[in-house]
């Protein structure tokens, strides 16, 4: 195991930040902790780093008791949002300040710098200083200095949280390569679910301050243990007491099965997608149920306002019981699920 | 346009006025011993009094930022009084403590050390504050970042905090050593004045004026002009060097 | 980061050398100048102000202030929008030039004006006199050198906030149909008049402590062109317990009015605490 967290507490006065936080994190993977903001996810992020102390329990880092050491001797990565970068530095002296610290000798720093300025794209930019770069290109500069220093685990507070959207997916699919490539453990912060179901090869997820659930994205897509998980990581609707994927559900225009009658009440077509709001017959007060499918499959079945339809789960389609008192809202602009709308896939 | 009335007319005319004698009465106002014994004077204890605030300066400035302790805002009004008291009043004022009658049981009055105390009076407030906004906007990651690469606490001061708080100490040693040489009201009554050991540039173009001898104050006077323009020009070129930074 | 033992050691360590430096260098003294004030009880400080050039002092660095701040106000802020909202050439150096009176010795103004305004030699001074408006030894040298001295302080306050606040509320103004006058008093002012108070608060500090080039411009002939530092300087060299009462006294109720200015300049000042 590379990480080992236990019994890990911490609290800021009267705010409770993590609670009993137990984790492994095997070696070489790319694990994501995810969960909306102030969850947790982050403390815990700079417990593992050293740069916060937990209250109680312990951290181990392959093998060796961490809980007490500082951040200078953990040899862990770090790469902050905001990139931190070493203003009065040039590219190449941000990348080589962790080996220069540990006199090296200079060719082998300025053999390494070079390596890792190829390994992430700004080989020419080596003597800009940072404030000649882009939000992307600072960030890269970050990871090749994290990742100078060889270090045991990299870790990444939401790296990508403050470059534009399409810089952040481009670098997202950058990540997830060079982590095939250099295989270090890496754990990243994020409160993008897209994100993480995108890149991670597992996903912890966290909400005020305690573990939710923990796995690969698949099954935390598809097999979620609590409401908080399932409308996290993708659209939900409300359906006879269920959470359920609005693109999980089937309809028709005439009933079958156990299918549930209502008539639609809105037609949405946004690009490929056509969303549907269902209102239920039977129940004139809650909110109306989301339906996706697409615009071949909406126009094959002659779907439109007004419409009496019969709507039921698919067979195999993951539904959560819900439990808590409010039901869950259904949006005009789809924001079933608390965390960020997922983006169109197309202009 | 109105300014230049203000400023430029009256200033062109000490230069003017230095010249008015020709070079050589120019260069002999300059030279003569009692001359350069004021400029040695000043500028060597400005020199020294500037070593001395970039150092306790850029203490204080960390001090009031990065501390935390009951009564800290008081220091704040304290720094800025040398700014604020009229400059005869901080004469008295050192006077005071360092003078005859001294409750420390020290008189240095009419001594070099009244100038050099006179000068750290007055320059006080300058370098901690050029520092104190730099460091209020240093971001805390980039300390973390050096942490998390495994540089020390001063290892961290020396490679990050320092270079990007040296434009703002240069800044504020400029203007610290500039207000030196022109210090004037708090050496009247402290220092004495006294010919060859304790009469600073500006006390002798006092004296040259009252002596009815324009032309010899004017002389000094336009070198203290010209250092005061380095000075500026100086200082232009350090806020466009660090505007590169971003 | 963890607190650690030389941490909390260093910490302490410069606490204490600051805190120290301070006290010896600064508030030590001026304590000790209120003490000596009061020496003798309130009595002789009341007796001191009480003389006729004790007050006449006052009044005349009061009024002289006064017309100094004013002309620094008016000019000030009109200087200040010419820097931010216009290009010209020669901005740079009017930029640089602006500091240019914080740089420069007192004594070498007081100098600069006589030469050029003084009634015998100087480049206008002669016929302004026979206009009948003497300068040189007379209040008006004494406001323009009060002015030329703290000038830059309001600039230096007004054009950072000018900067800030950009010219997008200006421009709304204008295309609602605001005139420049107008666009000025209702939009511009309002949102400087915090750094524009700022600097005339300083200004004001500054031009009643004035004393190097005051003392070159106006002859500080007593009950006509003495100002109170002027006053101080007389008295302290002077013999006598009475005379030495009243360049204290009249030192102090400078140094009070500093310090005031200051409070209330650093209460209108809340962002430059610490941070963490």
């Amino acid at each position: 195991m590379s990480i080992k967290i236990a019994g890990v507490g911490k609290r800021f006065g009267d705010f409770i930040a993590l609670e009993d936080i137990d984790l492994d994190i095997a070696t070489g993977e790319l694990t994501a902790l995810l969960g909306p903001s102030g969850g947790g996810k982050s403390t815990l992020l700079r417990i593992i780093a050293g740069l916060e102390v937990a209250d109680s329990g312990s951290v181990e880092i392959e093998g060796v008791d961490a809980t007490g050491l500082p951040a200078q001797k953990r040899n862990v990565g770090f790469v902050f949002q905001h990139y931190a970068a070493f203003r009065h530095l040039t590219v190449a002296g941000n990348v080589g300040f962790g080996l220069k610290i540990r006199k090296r000798p200079r060719k082998e720093i300025a053999s390494r710098v070079k390596e890792l300025l190829e390994l992430v794209h700004l080989s020419q930019f080596a003597d800009r200083l940072p404030a000649q770069l882009s939000g992307g290109q600072r960030q890269r500069m970050a990871l090749a200095r994290a990742l100078a220093i060889e270090p045991t685990v990299l870790l990444l507070d939401e790296p990508f949280g403050a470059l534009d959207a399409n810089v952040r997916k481009e670098l997202r699919a950058w990540l997830r390569r060079l982590h095939d490539e250099v295989h270090v453990t890496t754990v990243f912060v994020t409160h993008d679910q897209e994100e993480a179901l995108d890149v991670a090869d597992r996903i912890v997820v966290i909400n005020q301050g305690r573990i939710e659930q923990v796995g690969p994205p698949d099954e935390l897509y598809d097999h979620p243990t609590s409401e908080f998980v399932m409308s996290f990581l993708g659209p939900v609707t409300t359906l006879d007491g269920n959470l359920v994927r609005p693109h999980d559900l089937e309809i028709e225009t005439h009933p079958f099965g156990d299918a549930f009658p209502g008539r639609i009440e809105r037609f949405n077509r946004v690009g490929f997608e056509v969303r549907l709001h269902v209102r239920l017959i039977q129940d004139d007060v809650a909110p109306p149920v989301l339906v996706t499918l697409t615009r071949a499959e909406a126009t094959a079945k002659a779907l439109e306002i007004g419409l009496p339809v019969w709507i039921a789960p698919v067979a195999g389609a993951s539904q959560v019981r819900i439990t808590t008192p409010v039901a869950l809202a259904v949006d005009d602009l789809d924001v079933s699920s608390p965390a960020s709308v997922p983006e169109p896939t197309f202009t | 346009m109105w300014f230049s009335l203000l400023v430029l007319i009256p200033l062109t005319a000490v230069l003017v006025q230095a010249a008015a004698g020709g070079w050589s009465a120019y260069w002999d106002a300059l030279t003569s011993q009692q001359t350069l014994a004021a400029l040695r004077l000043t500028v060597g204890q400005a020199v020294l009094v500037t070593a001395v605030n970039v150092i306790m300066g850029t203490a204080i400035a960390w001090v009031l930022v990065r501390d935390q302790f009951r009564g800290k805002q008081l220091l704040e009004v304290v720094i800025d009084i040398p700014f604020a008291l009229p400059t005869i009043v901080a004469g008295l004022v050192l006077l005071s403590l360092y003078g005859p009658s001294s409750p420390l049981g020290v008189n240095w009055a009419n001594t070099r050390v009244a100038v050099f105390l006179a000068f750290l009076f007055v320059t006080l407030p300058f370098i901690v504050r050029t520092v104190q906004p730099v460091l209020l906007e240093l971001e805390h990651e980039v300390e973390e970042a050096a942490a998390s690469l495994g540089a020390s606490r001063l290892t961290t001061f020396r490679l990050v905090i320092l270079p990007s708080l040296a434009p703002a100490i240069t800044s504020g040693a400029a203007l610290s050593f500039c207000r030196a040489i022109s210090e004037y009201g708090s050496l009247v009554l402290l220092s004495g004045n006294l010919p060859y050991s304790t009469e600073v540039a500006s006390v002798r173009i006092m004296s040259s004026v009252e002596g009815d001898k324009l032309t010899e104050a004017a002389a000094v006077a336009s070198i203290l002009l010209v250092v005061a323009l380095i000075v500026i020009v100086v200082l232009d070129l350090i806020s466009r060097r660090v505007a590169r930074y971003g | 980061m963890g607190d650690t033992a030389a941490h909390r050691v260093t910490r302490w360590a410069l606490r204490l050398i600051v805190i120290g430096y301070l006290l010896f260098l600064v508030i030590w003294p001026v304590a000790l100048v209120a003490a000596k004030t009061f020496a003798n009880g309130l009595a002789p400080v009341i007796n001191a102000l009480r003389q006729p050039e004790v007050i006449f002092a006052f009044q005349l660095t009061l009024s002289a202030a006064f017309w100094a701040v004013v002309i620094n106000t008016i000019f000030g802020v009109g200087i200040s929008l010419l820097l931010v909202r216009y290009t010209f050439p020669g901005r740079r150096a009017l930029n640089a030039m602006v500091d240019l009176p914080l740089s420069v010795s007192p004594v070498v103004v007081g100098l600069a004006l006589v030469l050029v305004y003084n009634g015998r030699t100087g480049w206008l001074g002669p016929s302004l006199e026979e206009a009948g408006l003497q300068v040189i030894y007379a209040p008006p040298a004494i406001i323009m050198a009060t002015a030329f001295v703290s000038l830059p302080l309001v600039i230096r306050e007004v054009v950072p906030v000018l900067q800030e606040i950009g010219t997008e509320q200006e421009q709304a103004a204008r295309s609602l149909g605001a005139s420049g006058l107008q666009t000025f008093a209702r939009i511009t002012l309002p949102a400087i008049k915090w750094g524009l108070l700022y600097g005339v608060v300083l200004s004001l500090a500054r031009s009643l402590g004035e004393f190097g080039a005051v003392k070159i411009v106006s002859g500080g002939v007593a009950m006509r062109t003495q100002t109170a530092t002027l006053l101080v300087e007389e008295r302290y060299q002077q013999f006598g317990i009475v005379n030495s009462i009243t360049a204290y006294t009249a030192a102090f109720i400078l140094a009070l009015i500093a310090v005031v200015a200051l409070i209330i300049v650093t209460s209108l000042r809340p962002g430059k605490g610490a941070s963490e």
